[in-house]
């Protein structure tokens, strides 16, 4: 025989055993008698027992000795746990639980394990043991004969208190109530048990446990032999907790003998337990602990079950295919109807392989059915695997962890303990909570993703406008917009800072009720700009896409109040925008001031408004140029025109306004120049021009009109043509008109603009014209994005109705 | 609601039969039985055209007077077929329709079920719980 190693606990279990069997004192036992009792007591079929007793050698010896009577009560105890029966499991099993007999010798053994709990042996343990010992042996007969039910529930019972107690023990046997009978009523006495038990004393679980069957017949008998019982806790903290138990459990008789029973065992029973020690206490506990919660799994239970599990799947996040769960399950000699509704039971997903969860809860129940517990209909909420997104409110809640594992058993198990038939209506409200629970953080994680973008947009991708804006045009916070303008402007054009400033000038522009269309065009302009930037991020864009469906509601909303966001984000339509970018360059410089030397988009402020359109730079590479500003362009051609990366059309405008009035040059010269205003009053036409860019959207006055048709040589891109138009139309009638408005437009140009001193002309013009020239690419580059974007949708479509077409060929493959 | 449910297997032996307890349930048996032709004759014909998924629903069998008869077929050639009562005619094609879906689904869970051989009648407590919602509730 190999060697035998042994806890302290199974020592002393065993060595009591033996001495129980050993009744010549022969140190070594015959095969007959108390032993096959023994082992009968087992509640093993009869060929295990053969195969146990040949394995540990005594067919061979032809009695048991010491050590053979040791191996073969380990090897029933592997056996009782449902595993196979090999000679090496003898030392590789870890955390066997002890061996549990019936009746009769159970009681011996109970009591001695109780003994083993119970950490205040008291000498009487010869004495009591061997009054003990006799005294189960003639319950145990009773037992059998008696009441089955009724001393199985008072078993149960017994258990149950005791199990909570142990709560901390692990479980992966049955307790000895088992024997008994399967209890098919354990659910209530375990409910009450479990209330009874809340004060419990671990020890006396374990005795309990034990002497599971020992109650019963104690039960029978009544208290008297009680006394004998002795096993039970001689602990003084059991008392008052049997009292309880007594007072609590009227309607369970049986019940009422335990804790008379205790009293009594408590003198002897404390002899008993000499042996006692932790180890066999929580083996003990375990088992009835797990019966509390009758489907509780103790941490040893646990790390048990994910050790066989890395047996059979190295990988504890990955699955254990159904064959090989099969095969593994088959040994524990379950009949296949069992071991399939087991499967049921706990393959969750239904998916045909079993999850480190699943296999716990597998191992658990085959445990739970090979100790003679009574298979659950629905998966009790403890062994339930924990899933992360509840997505499937049919199914059996699915948060619920395993009680071994997380907190959340607690809060389940207290639903639980009032009564197993109060699991499944708790389950759903766990469940309902859970679920809750789950959509609320859901929400708040999108929510977050929300306010997230808005965080992220401005840092992010500075050579592109990428601004989600979607984000912030939620919220329609005209500081929020403002500061994302900010943002962008700045991530958009480092190089020029009075972008920066523009955004406090846009905003000022905004209060102008023209602006706000201007902003509502620019704010889906962002959105543009914002899903283009996406394409970089799956995720953001995604989310933007989501979002941007209710961008342009929020746009909408946005737009209404005062959208100080800058129009420029894209440039995309309206030459306005990009007058927007230079007033905002201009701003920038850092003169809000209606000194009207700044408005970069302004015509350049060269000293010479009046140029005869000659010059534009015609930079406005943007056909933007509004036919109407041409001729207002003409006169401010002239100068910096070229800088502004929208003034494109003011070249255009130029041309046109070569042979127009350049009225309007002024006007249109600022347009041209962002950097280059005069302090003159082409600064103060630029400054109009600009400003009325930014409210332009809003004013399609017929001057437009009318510029437009000088300018139909031009044909600028419609909308930043019309802006420009607009803004040229406004600012001619604006100069035209209203001096003193013109002023105030001026001022608000200037506000808004970075005011761009001219003095540096030509730097500005340089300015402008990369200014210019960035907007321009990122408006090609943000239209570009946008088809991609929607070629990626497109493309996602297609992919998944060929997957769908897919899935729908594939079972003729089973054919 | 059905009067009877029956899973019938490739070789044509039933898989799991079970009908409203009446005095003669021998005769749902009967007609299941004989619908198996109908199945048969539907499944060949649409077989034609192999490039096509054939619908695996198969709709009305036929109608006795007292019944109709509603078949399905998987496409591991397992049939369903529901045996529904003539008088209730509430029952739309749709309603059926779902219940071949659910009992399709439980089949499938119980087929995932390693310990269930296919061939082997079903002795899934799950499937039996399916099945007795979709059961005319009599009395």
């Amino acid at each position: 025989m190999e060697s035998l190693t042994l806890s302290d606990v199974e020592q002393k279990y065993y060595s009591e055993l033996f001495i129980y069997c050993d009744t010549d004192n022969t140190k070594k036992v015959a095969s007959n008698g108390r032993v096959l009792d023994l082992f009968r007591a087992a509640q093993l079929p009869s060929e295990v027992v053969l195969q146990i007793t040949e394995l540990c050698g005594a067919t061979r010896l032809g009695y048991f000795g010491r050590s053979q009577f040791y191996i073969a009560l380990k090897l029933i105890a592997i056996a009782q746990s449902g595993l196979p029966l090999r000679v090496e499991s003898l030392n590789s099993v870890k955390d066997l639980p002890l061996p549990r007999f019936a009746v009769g010798k159970n009681e011996a053994e109970v009591r001695h394990t109780a003994l083993y709990q119970d950490t205040d042996s008291q000498g009487m343990y010869p004495a009591s043991g061997t009054a003990v010992i006799p005294r189960p042996p003639g319950r145990g007969y009773q037992n059998k004969k008696g009441p089955p039910s009724s001393t199985s529930l008072p078993v149960h019972e017994v258990v149950q208190p005791l199990a909570p107690t142990i709560e901390s023990q692990p479980e992966p046997t049955s307790p000895v109530v088992s024997p008994h009978q399967s209890p098919p009523t354990s659910p209530h006495p375990w409910r009450k048990h479990k209330r009874q038990h809340s004060g419990g004393n671990a020890d006396r679980q374990q005795v309990v446990a034990a002497t599971g069957a020992v109650w019963t017949q104690f039960r029978e008998p009544q208290t008297g032999p009680v006394s004998g019982d002795g096993m039970w806790s001689s602990h003084s903290p059991p008392l008052p907790s049997q009292e309880s138990w007594v007072s609590f459990t009227a309607d369970t008789p049986p019940s009422i003998t335990l804790p008379a029973a205790h009293p009594s065992s408590v003198q002897e029973s404390t002899t008993i337990r000499t042996v006692a020690s932790a180890a066999t206490t929580n083996e003990i506990q375990r088992q009835s602990s797990g019966y509390d919660d009758p489907w509780k799994i103790t941490d040893e239970q646990r790390q048990y079950y994910i050790n066989q599990f890395k047996t059979i799947q190295p990988d504890l996040t990955g699955f254990i295919p159904g064959s090989a769960a099969k095969e593994f399950f088959t040994k524990s000699k379950l009949p296949i109807l069992e071991l399939s509704h087991i499967w049921e039971l706990s393959d969750f997903d239904k998916d045909g392989a079993l999850t480190l969860d699943e296999f716990c809860a597998a191992f658990h129940l085959v445990v739970a059915r090979k100790n003679g517990y009574d298979l659950p209909e629905k998966l009790p909420e403890s062994l339930m695997p924990k899933l992360i997104d509840l997505d499937d409110s049919a199914e059996v809640p699915e948060p619920t962890a395993d009680v071994g594992y997380s907190g959340s058993p607690v809060e389940v198990t207290p639903n639980k303990s009032p009564s197993m038939p109060s699991l499944n209506q708790a389950w759903p409200e766990m469940n309902q909570s859970n679920e809750q629970w789950e959509t609320f953080s859901e929400r708040s994680s999108s929510s977050q993703t929300l306010t997230q973008f808005d965080s992220n947009i401005a840092p992010a991708d500075p050579d592109t406008a990428i601004v989600h804006p979607v984000a912030i045009r939620m919220t329609p916070s005209k500081i929020h917009m403002q500061e994302m303008e900010l943002k962008r402007t700045s991530s958009d054009h480092n190089p020029t800072s009075p972008l920066l400033a523009k955004p406090p000038e846009l905003s000022e522009e905004a209060k102008l009720p023209a602006s706000m269309k201007f902003v509502a065009a620019n704010t889906v302009g962002d959105g543009y700009s914002s899903s283009d930037s996406f394409t970089s991020d799956q995720e953001p864009i995604t989310r933007q896409r989501s979002q941007s469906g209710t961008s342009p509601e929020a746009l909408k909303v946005v737009a209404p109040p005062p959208p100080p966001p800058r129009p420029h984000p894209s440039h995309s339509r309206s030459s306005s925008l990009d007058m927007n970018r230079t007033f905002t360059a201009a701003s920038a410089t850092g003169q809000p001031q209606p000194s009207t030397t700044a408005y970069p988009p302004a015509v350049p402020p060269r000293p010479l408004p009046t140029q005869t359109s000659a010059s534009h730079t015609g930079h406005r590479v943007e056909a933007e140029a509004v036919p109407g500003s041409v001729a207002v362009l003409t006169t401010t051609s002239p100068q910096q025109i070229p800088q502004q990366p929208n003034f494109a059309d003011f070249s255009q405008f130029q041309a046109f306004a070569a042979s127009e009035q350049p009225s309007s040059l002024p006007e249109v010269d600022k347009h041209c120049e962002a950097g280059q205003v005069d302090k003159t009053s082409e600064g103060a036409g630029p400054l109009r021009t600009v400003k009325s860019d930014g409210q332009a959207d809003e004013r399609p006055s017929t001057t437009v009109n009318s510029a437009k048709g000088s300018s139909g040589p031009l044909a600028p891109p419609p909308k930043p043509v019309r802006r420009r138009l607009k803004s040229e139309d406004e600012l001619r009638p604006e100069d035209e008109q209203h001096g003193p408005q013109k002023s105030n437009v001026i001022a608000a140009v200037l506000a808004t603009q970075p005011s761009i001193p001219r003095s540096l002309g030509k730097d500005k013009k340089a300015i402008q014209a990369s200014i210019r020239r960035n907007k321009e690419t990122n408006t090609v580059l943000a239209r570009l994005n946008s088809e991609l974007q929607q070629q990626l949708k497109d493309l996602l479509e297609e992919r998944i109705s060929l997957e769908v077409q897919l899935e729908q060929l594939r079972p003729f493959s089973h054919l | 609601m059905a009067v009877c449910i029956a899973v019938i297997a490739k070789q044509n032996y039933p898989l799991y039969i079970r009908s409203v307890p009446t005095q003669n349930e021998l005769k749902f048996h009967y007609t299941v039985h004989t619908s198996l032709d109908v199945v048969e004759e539907k499944i060949s014909a649409v077989g034609k055209s192999l490039g096509d998924q054939r619908e695996l629903y198969l709709g009305l069998l036929y109608p006795t007077e007292d019944y109709k008869v509603y078949g399905y077929v998987t496409n591991s050639k397992v049939k369903f077929v529901i045996v529904v009562d003539s008088s209730n005619t509430s029952l739309r094609d749709n309603e059926i329709r779902s219940m071949f879906r659910k009992l399709h689904n439980s089949f499938t869970d119980v087929m995932c079920n390693p310990f269930h051989n296919p061939g082997d009648p079903i002795q899934s407590k799950t499937f039996d719980g399916i099945v007795s919602g979709m059961m005319v509730q009599t009395g």
